[in-house]
C-alpha cells in the first residue's frame, strides 16, 4: 500500500466508525419514537 | 430540536476536519527531516484527538460513577454508561488508526510495547464494564456495581498517559508536546476541539435516547397496569 493509501485508510476508519455509530443511534431513536407514539395512541383510544 | 443541535455540532466537526486537511498541506511542507515527516503523518492529527476523547470519556465515567455512589441518582448512572460507550467507540478508533499508522511508519501492525498494551487493556476493561452490566438484572445493584467498576477501571488511564513519558519503545513519546510549527499546532488544536464538540454532542444525544427509553418503559408499565385492572 502507498503512503497515501495508509492515510486514506486511517481517515476512512475514523469516519466510517463514527458514521456507523451515528446511524445506529438514529435508527434506535426512530424506533423508540415510533413505539412511544404508538403506545400513546393506543392509550388514547383505550 | 435535539437532533438539530446534534446535527449542527456534527456539521461543525466536519468543517473543522476539512480545515485540518487544508492546514495539513503547509504543515507537512515545512517538516524538515524524514523522521519528523513520519512522526507527523496526517494520521497523527486524527489519532491524537480520537485518543484524547477516549481518555476524556473515561474520566467522565470516573466522575459520574463517584457522583452516582454519592447521590444515588439514576441520571449519573446514565451519564457514566453513555460516556463508557463513547469511550469504547473512540478507543476502538484510536487503536485502529494507531495500528494503521504503525504499519505505515514502522512496518508492523502491532507491537506489545507499554503504550499499545495499556491502551488495549483499557479497551478490554470497558468492554468488561458492559458485560458486568448485562449480567446483573437488578437496576440498583447493576448501577452500583458498574459505578465501582468504572472507578477502578479508570486506574488504567494514568498508566496509559504515563507511558507517553516513560516508555521509549516503538510508539513515539510526547511528540504532541513538541510541535514547533504554527500550522501543526493549529491543525492539532482544531482537531482536539472538534472531537471534543462531537463527544459532547453524542453524549447529550445518547442521554436523551436513554431518557426516551425510560419513558417507553414507564408507558408500557402503565398500559400493563391498566390491562390488569
Amino acid at each position: 500500500m502507498s503512503d497515501t493509501g495508509y492515510i486514506v485508510a486511517a481517515f476512512a476508519v475514523v469516519w466510517a466508525g463514527l458514521l456507523i455509530y451515528v446511524f445506529v443511534l438514529m435508527q434506535h431513536e426512530r424506533a423508540l419514537r415510533k413505539e412511544i407514539a404508538a403506545l400513546k395512541e393506543g392509550m388514547k383510544k383505550a | 430540536m435535539r437532533a438539530r443541535v446534534f446535527l449542527m455540532l456534527s456539521a461543525v466537526l466536519v468543517l473543522a476536519t476539512l480545515a485540518i486537511d487544508l492546514l495539513l498541506i503547509p504543515s507537512l511542507a515545512v517538516t524538515e527531516s524524514e523522521k519528523l515527516l513520519i512522526q507527523f503523518s496526517p494520521i497523527f492529527y486524527w489519532h491524537i484527538p480520537v485518543a484524547w476523547i477516549a481518555l476524556f470519556a473515561f474520566l467522565c465515567v470516573f466522575i459520574a460513577s463517584i457522583a452516582y455512589l454519592v447521590k444515588r441518582k439514576p441520571f449519573w448512572d446514565i451519564v457514566a454508561t453513555t460516556s463508557a460507550e463513547l469511550g469504547v467507540v473512540f478507543t476502538t478508533l484510536f487503536l485502529l488508526t494507531g495500528s494503521i499508522w504503525a504499519k505505515y511508519a514502522w512496518g508492523t501492525w502491532w507491537e506489545w510495547d507499554a503504550r499499545l498494551t495499556s491502551s488495549l487493556v483499557l479497551w478490554i476493561i470497558y468492554v468488561a464494564y458492559f458485560l458486568v452490566r448485562a449480567y446483573i438484572s437488578s437496576l440498583e445493584q447493576r448501577a452500583r456495581f458498574a459505578a465501582v467498576f468504572g472507578i477502578l477501571g479508570f486506574l488504567d488511564v494514568p498508566i496509559v498517559i504515563l507511558t507517553l513519558f516513560v516508555s521509549r519503545q516503538m510508539h513515539p513519546g510526547d511528540a504532541a508536546f513538541h510541535l514547533d510549527k504554527w500550522q501543526q499546532m493549529t491543525a492539532l488544536t482544531v482537531g482536539v476541539l472538534a472531537f471534543t464538540a462531537l463527544y459532547f454532542a453524542l453524549l447529550f444525544f445518547v442521554i436523551h435516547l436513554r431518557e426516551d427509553a425510560s419513558e417507553l418503559a414507564r408507558l408500557k408499565q402503565s398500559v400493563e397496569e391498566k390491562e390488569n385492572e
